[in-house]
């Protein structure tokens, strides 16, 4: 076990795995001990982790929303202009011609739809982040490589029961840290 | 990490091929996550530029500097400088928009179509196919401005409150063109970034220098990777491709509007929107397989575009030309059943007028030179590969040009009947435009991850939790 300076107020116990399989294994395990809050870090998306570490998707939601809200505005703006604001008799044709509407309509759904994908992904990841203590891990610039990290946060119960560390040395990690809340240039 | 193989056995690995009965890996040779992160992250950060992108970008940039300079002539003595009049009002610009815009489309058929089909082949080349599409919309984007009379107050096509109290026309299918573009335009930029901010997080974690590390930081907006990140980023990719893939098809119907809602022979038919369509996709394979094969060889990707790759670029732009050939077949059919003597006229007048040269080039470019691609060898080998791409995509230019042409010049009144004849800013525009897409490549490749790192390794063998969890997602 590698340990860093004490006197720091203490993030998380970082664990570092070489392969997705143990990390799979290690993020089990610590769902059915009832640890709830670590976060599992990874070069791609494993798809096993969505079981373990459930969470809420608004995404889809407010891409929907956008859509809805897109397409209505098309529908309102074309209304209002061509039929309230800047009317023009074409050959006796109805103001409301709302065929000729659709194209538009559909582009603006597509354009707020996509804009709500976009930015609710990004929101819900809470990013942009100019910081973040995971990044005290000089070691986590590989986690956007080849190792698989899962940080158990110092908030977390768990931390409360003695055998947290022995527990930890079971779950086959690479190595094990203890990542600080303060970056090192601070100190 | 393993040992970089040398690029003789790279090469190797390349030629040899597959054993039959065994899934195909999207890869020649077995990669680990390493070396994949290391490959593609090497261009941008730590191997010196070759002397290919220095060419090229030269070449590029001479390119911007002629298009400037003919849109500073433009916008001094005004569109008189174009082979334009009337009833030929519409000549090289718009030709050039609707070629740049059908460019754009493989890149999202690629990202976007193919993700939805599961089609994980296309991890290797979705990156740089979607900023294809976004330096060819760029390009496109310009030519109608630039065709307007006065291009300085092109806001006034927006709906906006104004002092002149007048509103655009939302019958119009210009009007309908502005809209899709410029959503086609957002759409392609939000997908792409959204795409490459893990990689870009790869990047900024293995900069060397304060600058590159600020630069990456700050663009990858601070991604970790988290469980919860990936699962909202795949959600918002996935919601993005399904929202893309019809968007992609509007975006060349309503090009296709512009000409088909005008009462024009040659111009007025309900082909149009998929003859556009499969155009499109058509040259923008081509445009694909210009771009791929020269990156691929000087930046030796040949381990992750492999003949496999080629092969299925190379398919799709077969089947799309076939496509485009069965309505140039139709074309002709449905004037002679309508019984139309001016959709007649037409069609005589375009194979065998004064501008019947522009309908047999396109003909000979987009029909019968690539009926190579039937072969094999043609399909796998870079240099026949390029020059059939090369072909198609001045087939597909000149097919835009001949539609334009050979339906405006001999209009309904023969005492208006004119010929086209461009000028030297006609061809100093596209030329530029050109430049100006080489350009916009170039930093790319030099500045941005070019392949998706994090989709290649979701196609490694060890990627899913049980390890014996095959390429296929």
């Amino acid at each position: 076990m590698t340990g860093q300076m004490s006197g720091k107020r203490l993030y998380a116990v970082a664990l570092e795995f070489d392969s997705p399989t143990q990390l799979v294994e290690a993020a089990r395990d610590m769902h059915d001990r009832g640890v709830k809050r670590f976060e599992t870090y990874s070069p791609y998306p494993v798809k096993e982790l969505d079981e373990i570490i459930p969470g809420p998707n608004f995404v889809p939601f407010w891409t929907l929303t956008g859509g809805l809200l897109g397409a209505l505005t098309a529908l309102a703006m074309e209304y209002y202009i061509a039929v309230i604001d800047y009317p023009t008799n074409i050959g006796g044709r109805p103001l409301n011609s709302w065929p000729a509407f659709i194209p538009i309509t559909f582009e603006l759904t597509v354009l707020f739809a996509a804009i709500s994908a976009f930015v609710s992904s990004l929101w819900s990841a809470g990013l942009p982040l100019l910081h973040h203590p995971v990044f005290n891990l000089r070691e986590f610039a590989r986690a956007s490589e080849d190792r698989f990290f899962l940080f158990v946060e110092a908030g977390d119960d768990a931390f409360a029961v003695g055998d947290l560390r022995s527990w930890l040395a079971t779950l086959n990690a690479l190595a094990i840290w203890d990542v600080d809340e303060d970056s090192e240039e601070e100190a | 990490m393993t040992a970089h193989m040398t690029v003789e056995e790279q090469q190797r690995a390349t030629h040899r091929p597959p054993e039959p009965g065994t899934s195909v890996s999207v890869f020649a040779h077995p990669e680990t996550f390493s070396s994949v992160t290391q490959q593609i992250t090497s261009i941008v950060l730590t191997r010196p530029t070759p002397l290919f992108w220095y060419c090229t970008f030269g070449v590029g940039a001479a390119g911007v500097i002629l298009f400037l300079i003919s849109i500073t002539w433009l916008l001094y003595r005004g569109l008189g400088i174009f082979g334009i009049s009337i009833p030929v009002a519409w000549g090289y610009m718009i030709t050039n928009f609707v070629w740049w815009i059908g460019i754009g489309h493989a890149g999202t058929l690629i990202s976007a179509i193919l993700l939805l089909l599961n089609q994980s082949w296309r991890n290797s080349i979705n990156r740089f196919a979607e900023a294809m599409t976004i330096f060819a919309v760029i390009c496109a984007g310009m030519f109608p401005l630039f065709h307007l009379g006065r291009p300085w107050i092109f806001y006034w096509i927006l709906p906006y409150p104004n002092t002149m109290t007048i509103q655009p026309q939302f019958r119009s299918p210009l009007v309908w063109d502005v809209f899709a573009v410029s959503t086609y335009f957002t759409v392609s930029v939000l997908f792409w970034y959204l795409g490459m901010i893990p990689d870009l997080a790869s990047l900024r974690d293995r900069a060397r220098t304060r600058l590159a590390y600020g630069f990456y930081a700050v663009i990858s907006l601070g991604w970790r990777g988290a469980s919860r990140h990936w699962r909202w980023h795949e959600s918002a990719s996935l919601l993005l491709a399904g929202l893309a893939t019809p968007l992609v098809l509007s975006v060349h119907t309503v090009v296709s509007f512009d000409f088909t809602i005008a009462i024009l022979p040659g111009w007025h038919s309900t082909i149009f929107p998929p003859y556009f369509v499969a155009g499109a996709i058509y040259s923008g394979f081509a445009m694909v397989l210009i771009l791929a094969l020269p990156i691929r060889s000087v930046y030796h990707l040949e381990n992750i575009i492999t003949e496999r790759h080629l092969n299925n670029c190379a398919k799709l732009m077969l089947a799309t030309g076939l496509i485009l050939a069965y309505t140039y077949v139709i074309e002709p059919f449905t004037a002679w059943y309508s019984g139309d003597v001016f959709e007649m006229a037409m069609v005589h007048n375009r194979a065998f007028g004064p501008e019947a040269w522009t309908f047999w080039t396109t003909m000979t470019c987009n029909v019968f030179i690539p009926q190579l691609l039937w072969f094999r060898w043609v399909r796998i080998n870079p240099k026949p590969l390029f020059c059939v791409s090369c072909v198609v995509l001045y087939g597909m230019w000149m097919e835009r040009f001949m539609i334009i042409i050979t339906a405006l010049h001999k209009d309904y009144l023969p005492s208006a009947w004119t010929n086209f004849e461009a000028t030297r800013w006609d061809n100093f525009v596209i030329l530029g435009s050109i430049g100006l897409f080489v350009t916009c490549f170039m930093l790319f490749v030099r500045f941005l991850p070019m392949i998706s790192i994090f989709e290649l390794h979701q196609l490694l063998p060890f990627s899913g939790a049980d390890a014996a969890g095959g390429p296929e997602k």
